[in-house]
């Protein structure tokens, strides 16, 4: 907070500089001088263009709807894409492979990505750049990000290799007008959770207390959230050994079932997010756990029929720990780009104060800085409502990491979320994780070996 | 040059000539373009696709040479034997079904009627759709609680199904997204073949008595025979390198239901970066490819015969 405090001066005393020169200089001059902030010159990279790769969604969005801001204050070219999510993550490895990747800033999500791109040292530490103080804006102001986020950021080597651009912790949409109708309060506990699904089903009528993804791979994280309420991570990240057949992760399989065999719309093994969300959108749901980024699409009259019916829930109490399965990404340069320098203003501008804020007010994401949450402007422009940002700061604040920090993250995800899929479609737990265990074990072991 | 030389140079060219005719030596550095984009598009992809099946190579890892023990892991790999049995059922119906219905339609088209063009026009617009566009619009159509599919069952009285999203109907629904998109493909083909047959022996068969199921069966069928197998092998080559339809509706889901070699492939080299052992992968499917289009090449040729 020391840097914030000489910024202002820094500040004021440009302005004031630039206020007196700015009556004698040449248009030029001038042009240079509002691409200054606080002494800090902007435009020293201008001229240079630059590629990025972002993931396909609302945050990728809001960057691109703002790219031209970019070049205005900077002078730099931006060409970006935005590719979905399961192919960027290939195409960056295979670029990465390439030996030349062909982009300059890309986006890395962090539960899969993290530790492949940290072993393989593919990306630039972002350490030294933000020490260098020609490179920084002072009103960067680094201490604002989150505990949270830099954690995430940072490898276990401590490079940090991504600047924290936003996570993704998951809780629980509940029916507001459903729970009413049964004189139902929104559940305390896992247990109480089952008790207000049961009651709140009547599939005669249609209408289901609880959905949940279960198509394989993207039900993963449901299974991770019930573990973590039995305050038990999949893969010891002390030890990297499995804990995918002791007694919590199996009793959470078992509840993952209870509640998408028996209070869920038929059909859950094939639902990813989108049917999910769907079927919710219709108002015949009564709870709906997943990522907090889905309020807007639930609060859209076009696309919604609980507009202003829906509550947003923190992950209640598990039997021993009450934790948010939370998922985040960053924002990062390849090792190998040469224009490493253009690249690092790009990233220092999309995790600024300003678009942090645009992306908690799109709803499309949570922003890593503490800021963007006690900024009243902010929070006066957020489209959503409080109870949102409400339940998003509860939940972060319980976070804890939904997906193991290994390299096969993807083969993890698929080979459980198999196991997890014949669990919910009515298979024995145990016996679903003990093979996808023994699967898994030397897929892990050749890994963590390499 | 002499007229020695020429008369030597004259007889060495008819030699040449004599050996193979129409083959002339010097005319070869000519066919050196094509040959080279064909080494370099076609014949070093196989070669590479060989040289990595006998690694053990993950993206990120390094290499190991492994001489043929992804292909005796294929062997024992119980996800990939299940994605052998998927593929097979799911090409024997996306073969056999547009196969009956395109012949069907073909006989149909063939009739003369009012506003025939028109009709036809219509029957072959699912061909000219983009299989992911189409795809995803039946992903919404095979919603168990909100697609139109189920809707429409519970008009005439029939309960909802799950469609894809159970593993004992996944991969008949996905035939019949192949079977609404292709059976106009199998049409055209047909209705070329139908286009073809002689009057004649439809004349003399009337004269001699013959129903027209008689006539289909013996002068309409074989004649156009040889056509209905040239739309099986290009059915069954599409069929059984089906992918963008099958990833874009389940995925390879639910769990496993309806995961294909191709699926499969996909998974181990670009979601697990398993280079080596999806080159053997590729490997085995180009053999059972190799082997089926064999069989029904062989077929047609014996059709051709009869």
């Amino acid at each position: 907070m020391e840097d914030g405090k000489k910024t202002v001066t820094r500040r004021m005393a440009l302005k004031v500089g630039a206020g007196a020169a700015g009556v004698f200089a040449m248009p030029a001059i001038m042009k240079t001088a509002t691409a200054q902030t606080g002494g800090f010159n902007w435009k020293k990279f201008a001229g240079q263009s630059i590629e990025v790769s972002l993931t396909l969604g609302p945050r990728a969005d809001v960057l691109r709807r703002h790219e031209k801001e970019f070049t205005e204050l900077t002078g730099i070219k931006v060409g970006s894409e935005a590719v979905p999510e399961q192919q960027h993550r290939q195409q960056v490895v295979i670029q990465f492979n390439s030996g030349s990747p062909q982009f300059d800033v890309l986006t890395v999500a962090w539960h899969v990505q993290k530790r492949l791109v940290g072993k393989s040292k593919w990306l630039a530490d972002m350490k030294p750049l933000l020490a260098d103080s020609a490179l920084t804006a002072p009103d960067y102001d680094f201490p604002d990000f989150t505990a949270g986020g830099l954690r995430w950021a940072t490898q276990g080597d401590g490079r940090m290799d991504t600047l924290p651009l936003n996570i993704d912790p998951w809780m629980i949409y509940w029916n507001k007008e459903l729970f009413a109708a049964k004189g139902l309060a929104f559940p305390k506990t896992f247990e109480e959770v089952v008790m207000a699904a049961e009651k709140l089903t009547d599939k005669a009528s249609g209408q289901y207390g609880w959905v949940s993804r279960g198509l394989k791979n993207a039900n993963v994280p449901v299974w991770t959230s019930f573990m973590l309420g039995h305050d038990m991570d999949p893969v010891n990240p002390k030890t990297v050994a499995l804990q995918t057949t002791t007694p919590e992760a199996i009793a959470a399989a078992e509840y993952y079932k209870k509640l998408n065999k028996d209070f869920a719309p038929p059909g859950t093994v094939g639902f990813n997010w989108n049917e999910s969300q769907t079927s919710f959108s219709q108002g015949k749901i009564g709870m709906w756990l997943d990522g907090i980024g889905f309020a807007p699409p639930l609060e859209d009259p076009t696309k919604s029929k609980v507009v202003g019916k829906v509550g947003y829930a923190v992950m209640p109490q598990g039997p021993k720990s009450r934790n948010s399965a939370t998922f985040g990404d960053g924002i990062g340069i390849p090792a190998a780009s040469k224009k490493k320098e253009a690249a690092y203003l790009y990233c220092q501008w999309a995790t600024s104060k300003l678009m942090c804020a645009r992306l908690l007010q799109s709803g499309g994401g949570s922003p890593c800085r503490a800021s963007s949450y006690t900024d009243k402007d902010t929070i006066a422009g957020l489209k959503l409502p409080r109870e949102w940002l409400t339940c998003l700061q509860e939940s972060t604040s319980i976070g804890r990491p939904g997906l193991p920090e290994i390299v096969p993250v993807t083969e993890f995800r698929d080979v459980f979320g198999v196991g997890l899929t014949n669990t919910i479609g009515g298979a024995d737990a145990k016996t679903e994780l003990t093979k996808a265990t023994e699967a898994f074990t030397p897929v892990l072991q050749k890994s963590e070996a390499s | 040059m002499t007229q020695a030389a020429l008369g030597e140079k004259t007889s060495s060219a008819d030699a040449v000539t004599a050996q193979k005719p129409g083959f002339n030596r010097n005319y070869l550095p000519f066919a050196y373009p094509a040959l080279a984009i064909t080494a370099a598009v076609i014949v070093f992809p196989w070669l590479f696709t060989i040289y990595m099946s006998f690694y053990d190579w993950k993206i990120g890892q390094a290499r190991e040479f492994v001489g043929f023990a992804n292909f005796t892991k294929l062997a024992t790999d119980a996800r990939f034997i299940e994605s052998i049995g998927h593929t097979l059922y799911f090409t024997a119906l996306a073969v056999i079904l547009p196969v009956i219905f395109g012949t069907i339609a073909a006989l149909l088209f063939n009739e003369r009627f009012p506003l025939r063009g028109l009709f036809r026009a219509i029957f072959i617009l699912p061909m000219m759709a983009t299989p992911v566009a189409v795809a995803l619009v039946w992903t919404m159509m095979f919603h168990p609680q909100l697609g139109v599919l189920n809707y429409l069952l519970s008009l005439v009285g029939i309960p909802p199904q799950l469609w894809v999203y159970s593993p004992a109907t996944v991969i008949p629904s996905l035939v019949a997204v192949e079977v609404w998109h292709w059976t106009p493909l199998v049409m055209l083909i047909v209705l070329g073949g139908l286009a073809s047959v002689p009057v004649e022996p439809y004349e003399s068969a009337k004269i001699d008595g013959a129903s027209a199921w008689q006539m289909f069966r013996h002068i309409t069928l074989p004649l156009i025979m040889p056509f209905i197998l040239v739309a099986i092998v290009i059915r069954m080559i599409d069929a059984l390198k089906a992918f963008d339809t099958i990833f874009v509706i389940t995925s390879g889901g639910p769990g496993t239901a309806s995961e294909t070699i191709n699926i499969y492939l996909y998974l181990q080299a670009f979601s697990f970066y398993n280079i080596g052992y999806a080159s053997a992968v590729t490997i085995v499917f180009f053999i059972l490819i190799i082997v089926l289009t064999l069989v029904l090449l062989y077929l047609r040729q014996k059709a051709k015969w009869t």
